[in-house]
């Protein structure tokens, strides 16, 4: 064996990580800036509106919490990543675009499936790769899609979505439709070059899109300080391109500043870069044993439940009271769980469907 | 003998090169800190350190580059992709510089560099995350590519291709990891690259499989053992260079012939095979050569579907009774 070199030990690359290599102390990627201090009523915002937003956001809890018992039950494989933590992010976007306005997003798209358009017997159906899911069983967990509804779907390679979403917005863009586009991508989505490319071509072409980093302190195990350098949100400047940091735990805020800034694009024609911060509460995916961050860490997060937040605010302000908040509660539940008894019963695609949306034409002549 | 999983195999060929050569040093996603993101290089970043051991962000592009330049430097890198379906992103590096920068420079420069990690399918993860990419690699000229079934094979062979001079692409499958087998201790035990091997013998037909479809054939052969059916299971190892001699030896013996690969069927191992032996064996064919391969078709999500796309060991056991005209 080759003698060590003398200073080996002092020679590193990557910076270290979170508690495990620093002897507990926890090396923050990222601060939370303060939520919106304004009431639903300041932002135009109806009761209605916002009782809505809590029914949204706690359907997207319970629908995972509930896909989570039945993939542990063994009832569908393939990943499962959990969006539980970021539902104010979805949740205040799509309040504050037009129906029509475009969304594009990475694997981890359950919750902007449901608010935007998936049902959650489709959304169940998906998972359990029934013929009856929205994407016909095809595609599983990560490719959530309803296109009419210009939901583009969710995307399972990190970074190659995020182009796509640039174009979505060029074709709006060349038909003057006045739509604008949201691509959602994580935090390690950043340091791809997609991005970077896609950046440049949207700031000199005028673009009309929105490209939001969901920045939820991890890529997988790595925290965000590990991979990319400096904070997220400075990458705009390399392009000029506007910029805004977001306080993602809570849902006015996201819809406060996500449609300030859709108004923007819309008027300009010009793209922003934004970083939404964030936090995810399960791990990765189902199989990770989460050694990367600390348990105080995590409680941190949960004592910010977008949520529970939001419910809170309803009770504060008024809006409604406990027991309509528990009518709500049960009539998700009872969604929920009829989307999984509609999942269990559909049907798996026939075995021709193998062939199916392949080509454009359905004589395509398959080489064998 | 030891009996190690597959990973440990690996995780052994790589801590044993690694403690030989200070030039060698790892990189990829959670490769250090998180121990890998399937614990292939688990306890590496204790033993070699931060230094050797590099987590990169999800820069495919970028890592495998930098490798490849690193290497180019006189580092002898090994590059993990999560999997090679992730290396598509790299794959500018691989096919225009890693496998092209000697040639170009009239031999200036050396790469010698491993490209590792999982390839093709493993279950359900849909249609980006199932490809099988080691013909593809192998159409390259420059590159040498291997896709080992077993442990004591994958232990000797990427050893031997982290002590090559050239760049290599060594393919593995998260399905495979936590599969046992025994692997011969002795510090130095390596396989040569370009080397087939008869893992089965015998008379009636010869099955041509490697990576994960190695374990399929082998299925297909018992399942037909007891029907007398006595098949002979070559497993090619390395895909470039092939071993076409030791294909060809057990063809003139058995006169028959299926190909299992986990790719698609155009222009895909199976193909180029299938082509070899016309050319080097036509004379000892008793029944054209078959394939079973994936379908022409994307990887479908549903369970029922992609059980039906994946070669099963019934499509072998088919393919094997038209070549011996069974049924
Ligand atoms: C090109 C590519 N490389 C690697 C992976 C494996 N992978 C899937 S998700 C992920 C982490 C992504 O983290 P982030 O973008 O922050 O999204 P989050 O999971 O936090 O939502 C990795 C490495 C992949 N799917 N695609
Ligand atoms: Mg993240």
């Amino acid at each position: 064996m080759a003698k060590k070199e003398k200073n080996a030990e002092e020679v590193s690359f990557t910076p270290e990580g979170t508690g495990i290599r620093t002897n507990g102390e926890i090396v923050r990627s990222t601060e939370l800036p303060d939520p919106t201090d304004k009431k639903h009523t300041d932002l135009d915002l109806s009761d209605e509106d916002v009782v809505d937003m809590f029914e949204q956001m706690y359907l997207q809890r319970r629908f995972e919490e509930r896909a989570m018992q039945m993939y542990q039950k063994g009832k569908f494989g393939g990943f499962l990543h959990l969006y539980m933590g970021q539902e104010a992010i979805s949740t205040g976007t799509t309040y504050a675009l037009n129906d029509d306005d475009d969304i594009i997003t990475a694997y981890r798209d359950h919750g902007w499936g449901l608010v935007r358009g998936v049902s959650p017997k489709e959304g169940m159906a998906e998972l359990y790769g029934k013929v009856t899911g929205c994407s016909k069983g095809k595609g599983g967990s990560m490719h959530f899609a309803n296109v009419d509804k210009h939901f583009w779907g969710g995307y399972g390679i990190v970074g190659g979505h995020i182009p796509l979403g640039g174009g979505i917005a060029f074709a709006n863009k060349y038909k003057q439709n006045g739509r604008v586009t949201a691509c959602f991508l994580g935090d390690g989505a950043v340091p791809q070059g997609a991005l970077h490319e896609t950046l440049n071509m949207s700031q000199n072409w005028g673009l009309p899109c929105i490209y939001a980093v969901e920045n939820n302190g991890y890529a997988m195990g790595t925290a965000v300080h590990r991979h990319s350098v400096g904070e997220i949100v400075d990458r705009a400047d390399g392009f000029s391109m506007k910029k805004m940091v977001i306080n993602g735990m809570d849902v006015l805020t996201v819809y406060e500043k996500m449609k300030e800034i859709a108004d923007d694009v819309r008027e300009n024609s010009e793209p922003w870069f934004v970083e939404i911060r964030t936090y995810r509460y399960r791990g990765h995916s189902m199989s990770d044993p989460m050694k990367y961050r600390t348990k105080e860490e995590l409680e941190e997060y949960e004592q910010l439940d977008p949520v529970e937040r939001i419910k809170n605010y309803l009770l504060d302000e008024d809006i409604i009271d406990e027991d309509k908040v528990e009518e709500i509660e049960d009539s998700v539940e009872d969604t929920v769980m009829e989307a999984i008894d509609f999942a269990e019963e559909s049907d798996f695609p026939e075995k021709e469907a193998l062939y199916d949306h392949m080509f454009a034409e359905d004589d395509y002549p398959f080489h064998r | 003998m030891a009996e190690l999983q597959f990973r440990e195999a690996i995780r052994a060929a790589i801590d044993e090169e690694m403690s030989q050569d200070e030039d060698i040093f790892v990189m990829g996603e959670e490769v250090a800190e998180y121990d890998g993101a399937y614990k292939v290089t688990e306890g590496l970043l204790d033993k070699h350190g931060p230094k050797r051991m590099i987590d990169t962000p999800i820069s495919e592009l970028g890592f495998a580059g930098i490798g490849v330049g690193a290497a180019m430097n006189g580092l002898r890198p090994i590059v993990e992709f999560m999997t090679f379906n992730f290396a598509v992103l790299a794959a500018d590096q691989i096919i225009n510089h890693a496998s092209k920068a000697r040639y170009m420079t009239g031999g200036q420069v050396e790469i010698p560099i491993v490209f590792r990690g999982p390839n093709a399918s493993a279950g359900q993860l849909s249609a980006t995350h199932s490809v099988s990419y080691d013909a593809m690699y192998a159409h390259f000229p420059g590159l040498k590519v291997i896709y080992t079934s077993e442990p004591a094979d994958a232990k000797g062979l990427l050893k031997s291709a982290i002590r090559d001079d050239n760049p290599v692409l060594f393919m593995e499958s998260e399905q495979m990891y936590g599969l046992k087998g025994e692997v011969p201790d002795e510090d130095d035990f390596t396989i040569p690259i370009g080397k087939a091997k008869v893992k089965r013998e015998g008379s009636d037909v010869t099955v041509i499989a490697h990576g994960k479809m190695y374990h399929v054939a082998t299925q297909a052969a018992e399942k037909l053992a007891k029907e007398d059916v006595d098949v002979e299971i070559v497993d090619p190892r390395t895909v470039k260079p092939l071993d076409i001699e030791t294909i060809v030896k057990s063809i003139r013996k058995t006169n028959r012939c299926v190909i299992v690969d986990e790719a698609h069927p155009f222009g895909g191992l199976a193909a180029e095979v299938g082509y070899l032996i016309q050319r080097e064996a036509f004379d000892y064919l008793d029944a054209p050569v078959q394939r079973v391969t994936l379908p022409d078709t994307n990887a479908p999500f549903a369970k029922n579907l992609f059980d039906e796309w994946l070669p099963s060991p019934d499509q072998v056991i088919d393919a094997i009774n038209t070549v011996t005209y069974r049924k």
